[in-house]
């Protein structure tokens, strides 16, 4: 074991000493896009593992750990993490645990601490935890994000987008199954040899790389009916998490739909454009709201280039600006709603709705305070506004079960077949 | 043509029907299937094999249940919703709106411009399954509590959001002796609430409803409650024929394009697929092997009460009496504890009937050889049975737990209970309660829990526990509230595990519940080195054996568990030193008489619904209070600091200083308004509006505003805020100000100084949602109340552009407000620091509620604060002591300023020995998941005890009781007074 410090509030610091001989652990949420950011992490020295662990051992070790209140997300991401360190497949003495720490006024941002609480209270208070964010909380000598990085992982997020945008799109008809993952691997193989090299990340790199890609899935063999489409929207983690949602694509799949599932890229947009709006609603620096305006003209600037690629295939359907969810959320919220996912979640329903999508899950943790007023609470809204919208929210908790939630998602699904029947 | 087959597997019944070419309704059935799915289904098909036999049939399956049973034997699906909305078309065409119940769904179509649909969220009973529960719980069938309904002459409120609620509302009722009559007709009436308030979600039940599903056929009751709720005159009311099949009807209905096939090959499908086992998570098993059952039963069996021969013991005796929430416990003990008579039995909703038998027979058994010299009572019905029989001494439930329990192991130091209806846990250090815990209003689990499953699944309760210890593979369940274990218990029937597998599921689940939920132990050592499990449930040996395999640790089970806290009472009957003697004696019990009268209290705005009990003699109860008045108190007693904001508050309207010349604003006096209603008073006021207050919450505001509520698990203030919303639109103000605040006032305690999610953005929730605000000017702009500099320049932007304001005046009117706002904070601790310097002159404890602002609501908190001052305590806040310590980084992250306040008060606590907190959390509230741990291990750190209050839209006291009168109990005991 590395010796331990702490800083000057107790907090056990991930040294340079224990970079070098620990395994970083880290929960599953976007499976494409944290297979390509571990891959920039190794590069960078870190010993890296995104658990896919998906059995209930992860929930029971969840539940006997943390406040059986605390929202779901927290309860598998902590529970993963626990159980993993307790499974005997890591030397406990040569472990640290890698989380996202989002900060804003849900209770979301106290994940960190309370993974900290359940380890001490499992007995395992030596294992360091580093929080991954960008607000600058919780040093460590041991673990920075440096610009050469970040300037790997935000095009790593992008292409991960972009990758999940398409395959989307070609899995429910692919001819022969299993090619469109096998194609996403082999794009992701490819992209982390770039990165080493410091290529695939210019913009007119990564222009070149996404129309190939672009290119390379519209070549995969699709036969079929064009199947129903089903928007997924909700909060960030069971939203995108196989184990938070029990799986809702596959189940969507196998009901003959194709899943719509809107990236990770406009939310990484909407937390740094709540501090422009933070500044424009009740004031502040103007420093801070130049630099976040930049960081976002650069992030909005790769999502165009993101955008021109998916135009490039005409087979497959176009992706909207965050400018454009922006738009359309006027008359629903304001922007300063950013607690959680915010004005986004709806903004996101919106677009989903104009694109033709008229049927969405919406996907929360059971008692999910934001979406009580993003999700929940604009459904109606939405159904005057759009008749045709065909929207169910669903809830998912450790006690929720699969056959509770799969019938609702029928429901919806019955709905949308009438619908497009009546259609034609 | 073939004949059309729809089957409709629900969660508790097979519905199966015939249709033929041109849909005429052939056969009709409707059975309960027991858990045992797929064979019911197989078995009412081959009721019409005769009839069917070598044709031609299309079947179709549907209903909650149906999904696994079409997968596995690859019979055709359509979801039930789909299919009743397809019957509906078919042959009530014009019909509005659907409500149907089923055994665990509820749902609502409406029909008109586009065809919604609406199911009942994971969390919400309300419905058949429901029902039956609630009739368990006044031991009756469902159609003998139908009957009683049509009875009825009053309607109680219950809470209608789900079945443990609604329990924890009526077993208060049914133990202060409220009637059947009524209490039955309430019951339908939640699940009326429940069904309008939770699915409707906005729109207006209107037209011509149709009413389907099995408990809407079978109870008049029910249905009358609808129609009276709906306002509905016989034609908008229709209740079809075959209303309990409709489903099953629709999905026959719904046969287009699915393949035909000879009915043989149909009931071949069914029966292979009923063969078949699942797949879900299973658990260790309880016992190997028969051998290691009758270790443990031998091993436990040591733990008993000294052996007296009862039939000819003369002498003296002391009398125990334990008034549970489902069951009555009586015992007479010897002097040494040896016992010579208990009673143990369900009190069949009237408790005072049941002892009055009881201590018939007991005077009976004594005769002239033993002399009962005191008595004492406990548990829920404590008051009650206190006045009835006049027994000497009344006491909280923990304390006579603990005596008990000590009584069998003097070197405990930790009791778990889990009795009918509640599940206590205590710590005990040095001699002394030191740390309660009993389960939320939402952790049911308890013994009743596994004996309504019992009878569901068609098993008496003793016999059904047995059924799963020696089962190889316990089914896992999970370990939540009743309502989510409906359908974990539906989802394991559906993949085939045997009632065996989930008798010890549910053992499983209630051990879980209680260990990880209720205490939040992670290792046995959380809980202690001498461990005494007691309460009815632990007699189950199934639960027992769980426990200690879960926790890896022997304990102690007391052969007499479900009797411990009437021995508990018995024996402080025994060491009581005040005067004896009271109970009624065996000519009196001749005598007595009882009735109840429902009432309603008319001292103040509160209008409590109250039971009143008169015995013969005169002796009389009064329950259903919350304050002393309707007892003869007088009101206002002991300080209250709750009581005081509430009415400084409450007076913030008017036109103040102004002349009220711009018009006349309304401000929703809800959430966090309580808190800043003292800044935006001064302002409105200062800028010569005239400031509306909307009313005083109560039940009826809320109902009025519940219909637009589209998230039913959000927090009862919260939802309150509708009803007040509306009501100003009602009173015609001129403009409705309510604006959005992510940020509270930034005092510097904190990492942060948000607000929660649901208190910032709610304004938006409204708008959106309340038809009724089109029209109105509704203000819910965003305003940062954190940077003072920054709100005078945005404020005077704004009501430039609104109100055409001239700049200056806004932002001066921004400053005094500022100003007035830190007076009242001032005003508040000065009031405090009064209340404090009082108390210690006349030597009384202080307790501090720590909660959120807008907690000293009476609505919210439904008295709780009259009810402390009934203790001779003096109440104070958590904002009028936070001030007094500095700031210190917290384990969490401290970013919400409520928190921070709780968090300094509760350290603040910690220095005072005269000082004692409870925190008030309402339920739904996600946020205080983080703070009560916390708060705990603050309070627990300065060796204070930790007491948590959920609060939810009932107004059910009577958990609150018993954690006061503990809190004051434990706290004495730490002080070293004698506790009784």
């Amino acid at each position: 074991m590395a010796k331990l410090t702490y800083d000057k509030h107790g907090r056990l610091l991930f040294t340079k000493e224990m970079k070098k001989e620990y395994t970083l652990l880290m929960p599953q949420m976007l499976p494409v896009t944290f297979g390509l950011m571990q891959r920039l992490l190794e590069l960078e020295g870190y010993k890296v593992e995104v658990l896919d662990t998906t059995h209930r051992g992860i929930v029971e070790t969840g539940l006997k750990y943390v406040h059986n209140d605390t929202c779901y997300p927290a309860l598998l991401v902590i529970g993963q993490l626990i159980e993993a360190v307790k499974s005997g497949k890591y030397d406990i003495n040569k472990v640290g645990l890698l989380i996202s720490q989002t900060g804003g006024g849900c209770r979301a941002s106290n994940y960190i601490h309370l993974l900290r609480k359940a380890l001490k209270k499992a007995g395992l208070a030596h294992i360091p935890v580093v929080s991954v964010n960008l607000s600058g909380m919780e040093k460590n000598p041991g673990f920075r994000i440096r610009l050469r990085v970040l300037r790997r992982l935000i095009p790593a997020m992008l292409y991960g987008d972009f990758l999940v945008h398409l395959g989307n799109q070609c899995r429910p008809y692919e001819v022969e199954p299993g090619a469109t993952n096998a194609l996403i691997t082999r794009w992701s193989d490819r992209l982390t040899v770039m990165f080493k090299k410091n290529q695939g990340r210019s913009k007119t790199d990564m222009r070149f790389q996404m129309e190939q890609m672009a290119k390379d899935f519209a070549a995969i063999p699709l036969a079929g009916e064009k199947k129903t489409r089903v928007g997924i929207v909700g909060e960030i983690y069971v939203k995108f998490a196989p184990l938070g949602n029990n799986n809702l694509e596959d189940f969507l799949l196998s009901e003959g739909c194709e899943p719509v599932v809107p990236g990770v890229t406009d939310f990484l947009l909407f937390k740094i454009d709540n501090r422009i709006e933070d500044i424009a609603l009740y004031g502040g620096g103007f420093w801070k709201k130049k630099l976040c305006q930049i960081f976002k003209g650069y992030i909005e600037g790769l999502q165009n280039i993101m955008i021109a690629a998916v135009k490039t295939q005409p087979k497959f359907a176009p992706l909207a600006p965050f400018s454009e969810l922006k738009a359309g959320v006027q008359g629903y919220l304001g922007y300063g709603n950013k607690m959680g996912e915010g004005w986004l979640l709806t903004a996101e329903m919106i677009e989903l709705i104009h694109a033709g999508v008229h049927n969405i899950v919406c996907t929360q943790p059971f008692g999910c305070l934001p979406n009580h007023v993003v999700g929940k609470g604009m459904i109606r809204k939405l159904k005057d506004d759009f008749p045709q919208s065909n929207i169910v929210s669903i809830d998912y908790d450790p006690g929720a079960t699969k056959i509770n939630q799969e019938n609702r998602i029928k429901l919806m699904l019955a709905s949308a077949n009438r619908s497009a029947n009546s259609a034609h | 043509m073939p004949i059309k087959i729809g089957i409709d597997i629900g969660s508790t019944t097979v519905k199966v029907v015939l249709l033929d070419e041109h849909n005429t309704l052939l056969y009709r059935v409707y059975a309960r299937h027991y858990s045992k799915v797929r064979e019911e289904a197989a078995h009412q098909l081959r009721q019409v094999a005769e009839r069917l036999a070598g044709q031609e049939v299309v079947p179709i399956i549907t209903g909650s249940a149906g999904l696994g049973v079409s997968d596995a034997a690859n019979i055709a699906f359509v979801q039930e919703v789909y299919a009743t909305a397809a019957a509906v078309n078919t042959y009530i065409p014009d019909t509005d709106a659907v409500i149907e119940l089923g055994g665990e769904d509820a749902k609502i179509i409406f029909f008109g411009r586009t065809l919604e649909e609406r199911m009942n969220g994971s969390c919400a009973g309300g419905t058949g399954s429901f029902i039956d529960q609630m009739a368990t719980l006044l031991d009756v069938s469902a159609l003998e509590l139908d009957a009683l309904a049509l009875k009825h002459e009053k309607i109680y409120p219950i809470a209608s959001r789900c079945g443990v609620f609604a329990k924890s509302d009526i077993q208060p009722l049914l133990n202060q002796g409220g009637r059947k009559e009524d209490i039955a007709a309430s019951i339908f009436q939640a699940v009326v609430d429940q069904t309008v308030g939770g699915l409707t979600q906005g729109r207006e039940l209107t037209g011509k409803i149709v009413f389907l599903g099995g408990p809407l056929t079978f109870l008049q009751g029910l249905r009358d409650r609808f129609v009276a709720t709906l306002e509905l005159d016989e034609e908008h009311a229709v209740f079809p024929e075959n209303a309990d099949t409709f489903a099953a009807i629709g999905a026959a209905l719904c046969t287009e394009g699915v393949e035909a096939m000879p009915f043989e090959e149909l009931l071949r499908r069914l029966e292979e697929s009923a063969a078949e086992s699942g797949l879900t998570d299973i658990l260790p098993p309880l016992f190997a092997d028969e051998d290691e059952v009758d270790a443990f039963r031998a091993r436990h069996a040591k733990a008993a009460p000294d052996p007296v021969d009862a039939e000819t013991y003369r002498g003296d005796a002391y009398l125990g009496i334990d008034a549970g929430s489902t069951t009555t416990k009586m015992v007479l003990i010897t002097p040494d504890g040896g016992i010579l008579y208990s009673y143990y039995g369900s009190n069949k909703g009237n408790p005072v009937t049941i002892l009055l038998a009881e201590l018939k027979t007991l005077y009976a058994f004594c005769g002239d050889r033993i002399t009962i010299r005191s008595s004492a009572v406990t548990g829920y019905g404590e008051d009650l049975i206190r006045s009835a029989f006049s027994i000497d001494l009344g006491l909280v439930e923990t304390i006579a737990h603990y005596r008990a329990a000590r009584h069998f192991n003097p070197q405990v130091d930790f009791i778990i209970d889990i009795g009918g209806q509640d599940m206590k846990c205590f710590k005990i250090r040095n001699g002394a309660v030191d740390s309660i815990l009993l389960n939320e209003a939402c952790s049911s689990g308890c013994g009743s829990f596994i004996e309504t499953f019992a009878r569901a699944l068609g098993h008496e309760i003793a016999e059904f526990s047995t059924l799963g210890l020696l089962d190889q593979t316990p089914t896992d369940l999970g370990s939540r509230c009743t309502v989510f274990m409906n359908s974990s218990v539906k989802q394991a029937q559906k993949e085939g595990a045997g009632v065996e597998s989930i008798s010890a599921g549910l053992s499983l689940s209630v051990v879980k519940n209680a260990i990880y939920k209720v205490i939040r132990a992670a290792t046995a050592d959380d809980l202690g080195q001498h461990i005494v499990v007691q309460g009815g449930t632990f007699l189950n040996d199934a639960v027992l054996r769980g426990f200690e395999q879960e926790i890896g640790r022997e304990v102690t089970r007391p052969t007499i568990a479900g009797l411990m806290g009437a021995y508990g009472a018995a024996l402080s009957a025994k060491d009581f030193t005040g005067e004896t003697g009271h109970l009624l004696d065996a000519s009196a019990l001749e005598n007595f008489t009882h009735t109840a009268k429902p009432g309603v209290c008319k001292a103040c705005t509160n209008r409590c619904s109250l039971t009143i009990n008169c015995f013969d003699g005169g002796r009389k109860f009064i329950s259903g209070n919350r304050c002393s008045v309707p007892l003869g108190g007088v009101k206002g007693g002991e300080p209250n600091l709750m009581r005081y904001k509430y009415e400084k508050i409450r007076a913030m309207t008017g036109k103040g200083a102004g002349d009220g010349s711009r018009g006349r604003i309304g401000l929703p006096l809800g959430l966090n308004m309580y808190e800043i209603l003292p800044f935006w008073y001064a302002f409105f006021t200062n800028l010569n509006f005239e400031v509306v207050l909307s009313p005083e919450s109560t039940r009826e505001l809320y109902q009025k505003g519940q219909r637009s509520i589209p998230s039913d698990t959000v927090c009862y203030p919260a939802k309150l805020l509708h009803g007040h919303v509306e009501h100003l639109v009602d009173m015609g103000v001129d403009s409705i100000f309510y604006p959005c605040m992510p940020y509270n006032f930034d005092e510097g305690k904190g990492d942060n100084h948000y607000n929660c999610p649901v208190v910032a953005y709610y304004p938006e929730l409204l708008r959106v949602n309340m038809s009724r605000l089109d029209g109105v000017r509704y203000y819910d702009a965003y305003f940062g109340i954190h940077r003072p500099k920054d709100l005078e320049e945005k404020a005077a932007e704004f009501f430039k552009t609104e109100f055409g304001i001239p700049k200056q005046e806004t932002a001066a009117a921004i400053r005094k407000a500022y100003t007035a706002y830190e007076q009242f904070r001032q005003d508040v601790r000065d009031e405090a620091a009064k209340y404090i310097a009082q108390a210690r002159a006349e030597g009384k404890r202080i307790l501090v509620v720590a909660g959120r602002p807008y907690h000293i609501d009476p609505e919210i908190n439904h008295g709780l604060d009259e009810l402390i001052g009934s203790y001779g305590l003096v109440l104070i806040t958590e904002d009028s002591i936070d001030h007094l310590v500095d700031k210190e980084k917290r384990k969490v992250l401290n970013q919400w300023t409520y928190h921070a306040r709780m968090y300094d008060a509760a350290r603040y606590v910690g220095t005072q020995p005269d000082m004692q907190l409870i925190q008030l959390v309402s339920f739904g509230c996600g946020i205080d998941a983080i703070s009560t741990d916390e708060m705990r291990d603050i309070l627990e750190a300065s060796g204070k005890l930790y007491t948590q209050i959920k609060i939810d839209d009932i107004s059910n006291l009577g958990t609150v009781k018993i954690r006061i009168r503990s809190l004051i109990a434990a706290a004495d005991a730490l002080d070293g007074k004698e506790v009784l």
